[in-house]
C-alpha cells in the first residue's frame, strides 16, 4: 500500500518500487512467466482438441514442399507471375480496341451535335475534346487490363500463395539487409504502391520499415501495367513473329518487373549499408493452410474494391488532366502551341535520356497518377500533331513511330522509366504520413526518379554507342 | 448508409427468442450502445467476422498482416446498437511492434464491453497464447473458434466446452465465412457485455514473490493514475520492466491514455473505416 494514502505515489516513486521488488523475484522471472503461458496454452489445447488424423494437412505439406522448394520455389513464381501477364496482354487488347473505339464514336457524334447546334468551338472542344477524350482513354487503356488483372491476383491472395512468395524470397531480403515481410508489402505494392506502403506496417523494426517504404515504388502498381502492357504489345512485341508475340509482349512485362525486383533488392542493399545501416531482424512467417478461394467475393473485391477503385481515382485525374492538355494545345504563343512549347523545351533533356520532350511533360501532368501517363502523352501527341482523327490502339504504332521519331530504345526506355521514377502524389503523401518526415517523402520520391535518370541516360548512351539508333 | 436486415441460419438455440435478427449497419456509427473489439492472431478471419456482422466489405486475403489499422463498422443485435472494431492480428500482446501496439493500447484504454478473440480452430495452440494474454488485460473476453469447418474437414475435433472450462470465459464455434455459430456468438457477447454470463478468466498465478510484487505495486499504479483500466497488469508489465508503460507512466501520460484513447476514437473511427478498403 502507498505510504500515504491522501498523497498519491508519483511515477518515480513506483518505477523505484517496481525495480526493486523485480529484484525480489530473480532473473528468470520473464521467461518464467512467458513458460507457464506457453505451458498452460498446450495443456488447454490438448484437452479440447482431438485428432483422427490430418489428411489436409499432409496434402498442404506436399504442395508446400514443391512451391518454397529452393529449386521449383523462383521458377514457379517467375512462370505463375509470367501466366498471369500473358493471359492480361492477350485477353486485354480485343476489349481495349472495342472500348476506345467505342467511346470515340460517341466523341465524334457529341461533337458533331454541339456543331450543329451553333455551339461554340472552344466548348466543344474543351468538353469534349479535352475532358471526356481523357477520360475515354483512361477507361480503354485501363479497364481491361485490370478487370483481368486483379481477379487473377486476388485469386492468389485468397488462395494463401502470398506468405509462400515471402518465403521464397526472404533469402535475398535477408542478404540486402532488409526485413523478409518487405516481399508481403512488395507484393501488396503490385496492386497500388500506396497500398503497399500502408502495408509495411507489419514490420517491427523502424530502420527495416523504412526501407520497405522507400523501395516499394520499384514494383509497377496497376496504374503502371496498362503503360507497361501497352508497350510490350505495340513495340516489343512487333519484333517478334506474330506466333510468338504475345508471349514476347509479357515477357517483356515480366523482364521488367523482374528488374523492379533486383531493384528493391539492390537499393534495400544500398540503403542498409549507407543511411539506414542494421542487421536484418528474425521474425516468423507463418504459412497459412490453404484455402479454397471463394468466387463470389474474388470477383467482387477484385472488380469493386481494386478495378473501379483505382478506375475512379484515374477518371478523377483524367479529367481535369484532359482540360490541361488541351488547353495547353490550344492556346498559342506564336504559331506553337503552349504545350509544343513546353515539349520543345524539355525536349533536349528527354533525348538525352532517350525519350522526348512529350513523355517528360506527360510524367509531370501525370503527377497526381501514373495512370493517365499514356493518354495524356497520346493527347498531346494528337493534338499538336497534325493527325486530327482518333486512331485505334493498332494505329498507335503508326502514330508513334512515324509521325513521332519513336524508336525501339524510345520504347525500351519509357519502360524503364515507367518502373524507374518519382511515386505518384497519393503514393507521396502517403509516405509522408507514415513517416511523418518531410525528408524521408522527399527521398521516397527522388530516390527512384534518379535512379529513373541514370538507367535511362545509360541505355540510350549505350544504343547511340553501338549505333543501334 | 442504408442498414439491411440479414437473417442467420437457425440453429438449435431454444433459449433465443425466435425473432431476434442481425442488422448490419455498415458505417452508420452515430449512436452506439456498446464497443465490441476483435482480436486475434493473424489470418484466423477478423475481417471475414468483422464482414459478416457489419456487412461492409472490408478486404479479406488468405495471408498474415492484412490488416494493419483498426477498422470499425456497426451492427444491431436484439434492439442494441454495437460498435464493431477489427483490429490488426498479432501473436502476442508483449512486443512492440505498431500493430501489436494498436491492439494493445485499444483493448486497455479503449475499454470495449467485449473483446471477441477469434481463434483457428485448426491451430488452437498457438492460438490460445493471444487468448491467455487478453485475459490478463480485461476479462470481458468470448472466445471464438473460428474455421470450425476447416477443422471438420481435417479431422479435428474441438471440444468447446472444455475449452470455455478451462479458460474462465465463453468459447463459441463458429465458421465465419458461412455464417455458422454466429448467432450463438452474438448472444454471448449480449449476455457477456450486459452481465448476465461471469468470466473469471484464467491467470498466471506465478510463484508467490510475484504475487507479492503485483500485490504490492498494482495498488500504488491505481492511487497514482485512478480510474486506470487494469492495475494489475500494468503492474506486470512494469516488473517487466516495458518501457513503454515506464515512460507512459513518468510522462503522466497514462492518467490522460483513459480519456483520450475513447476521444480519439470517435474521429478515427470513420476514417479508417473508409480508408481500410485497400
Amino acid at each position: 500500500m502507498p505510504p500515504n494514502p491522501t498523497n498519491p505515489p508519483d511515477a518515480t516513486e513506483i518505477l523505484a518500487k517496481a525495480d526493486q521488488l523485480r529484484g525480489t523475484l530473480g532473473t528468470g522471472f520473464r521467461d518464467e512467466i512467458v513458460k507457464s503461458l506457453y505451458n498452460e496454452a498446450e495443456t488447454i489445447a490438448r484437452r479440447a482438441v482431438h485428432a483422427e488424423g490430418d489428411h489436409k494437412y499432409d496434402f498442404d505439406q506436399r504442395i508446400d514442399r514443391i512451391v518454397t522448394s529452393p529449386i521449383f520455389g523462383l521458377p514457379i513464381m517467375l512462370l505463375m507471375l509470367a501466366v498471369i501477364i500473358w493471359i492480361t496482354v492477350i485477353g486485354a487488347n480485343a476489349p481495349s480496341n472495342l472500348i476506345a473505339s467505342g467511346l470515340f464514336w460517341v466523341e465524334a457524334q457529341a461533337a458533331n451535335l454541339f456543331e450543329s447546334w451553333g455551339i461554340p468551338w472552344w466548348i466543344t472542344g474543351f468538353l469534349w475534346h479535352g475532358v471526356y477524350r481523357g477520360l475515354a482513354w483512361v477507361i480503354a487503356v485501363m479497364l481491361p487490363p485490370m478487370a483481368i488483372f486483379f481477379p487473377m491476383f486476388t485469386f492468389l491472395e485468397d488462395l494463401g500463395y502470398l506468405p509462400r512468395v515471402a518465403f521464397n524470397l526472404d533469402f535475398l531480403f535477408k542478404k540486402s539487409g532488409a526485413h523478409g515481410k518487405q516481399a508481403l508489402t512488395m507484393a501488396m505494392g503490385f496492386g497500388c504502391n500506396a497500398a503497399g506502403v500502408v502495408a509495411t506496417r507489419v514490420i517491427d523494426s523502424p530502420r527495416e520499415r523504412l526501407i520497405a517504404i522507400l523501395t516499394n515504388n520499384f514494383v509497377p502498381c496497376n496504374g503502371r501495367f496498362p503503360t507497361l502492357i501497352m508497350l510490350g504489345t505495340v513495340f516489343v512485341a512487333a519484333a517478334f513473329p506474330p506466333a510468338f508475340a504475345s508471349i514476347a509482349a509479357a515477357g517483356s512485362v515480366v523482364g521488367v518487373v523482374v528488374i523492379g525486383v533486383i531493384f528493391t533488392l539492390v537499393v534495400s542493399w544500398a540503403l542498409s549499408k549507407t543511411i539506414l545501416k542494421g542487421e536484418a531482424s528474425a521474425f516468423t512467417l507463418e504459412l497459412p493452410p490453404y484455402r479454397r478461394p471463394n468466387f463470389i467475393r474474388i470477383l467482387y473485391t477484385s472488380l469493386i474494391d481494386r478495378t473501379l477503385f483505382v478506375l475512379f481515382r484515374a477518371v478523377q485525374t483524367a479529367a481535369p488532366a484532359g482540360a490541361v492538355i488541351w488547353i495547353l494545345a490550344n492556346i498559342n504563343l506564336g504559331n506553337v502551341s503552349l504545350a509544343q512549347h513546353i515539349a520543345d523545351f524539355l525536349n533536349p533533356f528527354g533525348l538525352l535520356l532517350g525519350l522526348d520532350g512529350v513523355i517528360l511533360l506527360a510524367y509531370i501532368i501525370a503527377i497526381p497518377a501514373n495512370e493517365i501517363v499514356v493518354p495524356t502523352m497520346l493527347m498531346v501527341y494528337l493534338g499538336t500533331g497534325m493527325m486530327t482523327d482518333l486512331p485505334g490502339l493498332n494505329d498507335l504504332k503508326t502514330l508513334l513511330v512515324d509521325m513521332h521519331g519513336w524508336t525501339m530504345l524510345t520504347a525500351i526506355n519509357l519502360m524503364l522509366f515507367a518502373l524507374l521514377h518519382n511515386p505518384c502524389a497519393t503514393t507521396i503523401i502517403t509516405i509522408y504520413k507514415e513517416t511523418n518526415s518531410k525528408k524521408w517523402a522527399a527521398l521516397g520520391a527522388l530516390l527512384p526518379l534518379g535512379i529513373g535518370f541514370v538507367v535511362t541516360f545509360t541505355t540510350a548512351s549505350i544504343a547511340r554507342l553501338f549505333g543501334w539508333v | 448508409m442504408s442498414s439491411k436486415k440479414l437473417s442467420l441460419p437457425t440453429e438449435h438455440c431454444e433459449t433465443c427468442p425466435a425473432f431476434t435478427q442481425l442488422e448490419q449497419m455498415g458505417l452508420s456509427l452515430d449512436n452506439f450502445d456498446r464497443v465490441v473489439a476483435l482480436a486475434g492472431n493473424p489470418n484466423t478471419g477478423k475481417s471475414t467476422l468483422f464482414n459478416t456482422l457489419t456487412g461492409l466489405k472490408q478486404h479479406t486475403g488468405n495471408w498474415p498482416g492484412k490488416t494493419v489499422t483498426r477498422a470499425e463498422g456497426g451492427f444491431e443485435f436484439n434492439k442494441v446498437r454495437y460498435k464493431l472494431v477489427d483490429l490488426p492480428g498479432t501473436y502476442s500482446l508483449l512486443s512492440a511492434s505498431q500493430d501489436e501496439e494498436v491492439a494493445r493500447d485499444f483493448i486497455l484504454f479503449g475499454q470495449p464491453d467485449c473483446t471477441v478473440v477469434v481463434t483457428d480452430a485448426t491451430a488452437l495452440e498457438r492460438n490460445l497464447n493471444l487468448v491467455m494474454q487478453v485475459m490478463e488485460i480485461t476479462q470481458n473476453v468470448v472466445v471464438a473458434v473460428n474455421l470450425m469447418d476447416e477443422a471438420r474437414r481435417r479431422g479435428l475435433d474441438v471440444d468447446t466446452r472444455s475449452l470455455a472450462r478451462d479458460l474462465g470465459v465463453p468459447a463459441i464455434p463458429i465458421a465465419a465465412r458461412s455464417g455458422e455459430g454466429i448467432h450463438t456468438l452474438l448472444s454471448t457477447i449480449e449476455q457477456v457485455v450486459n452481465g448476465e454470463i461471469e468470466t473469471q478468466p484464467m491467470r498466471i498465478q506465478g510463484t508467490p514473490e510475484f504475487q507479492r510484487a503485483v500485490a504490492e505495486l498494482a495498488p500504488m499504479i491505481e492511487a497514482a493514475a485512478p480510474g486506470v483500466p487494469n492495475a494489475r497488469w500494468l503492474a506486470i508489465r512494469l516488473l517487466d520492466g516495458d518501457a513503454k508503460v515506464q515512460q507512459a507512466l513518468l510522462s503522466g501520460e497514462l492518467a490522460n491514455l483513459v480519456t483520450r484513447q475513447s476521444r480519439a476514437d470517435v474521429q478515427f473511427s470513420k476514417k479508417m473505416a473508409i480508408e481500410g478498403r485497400q
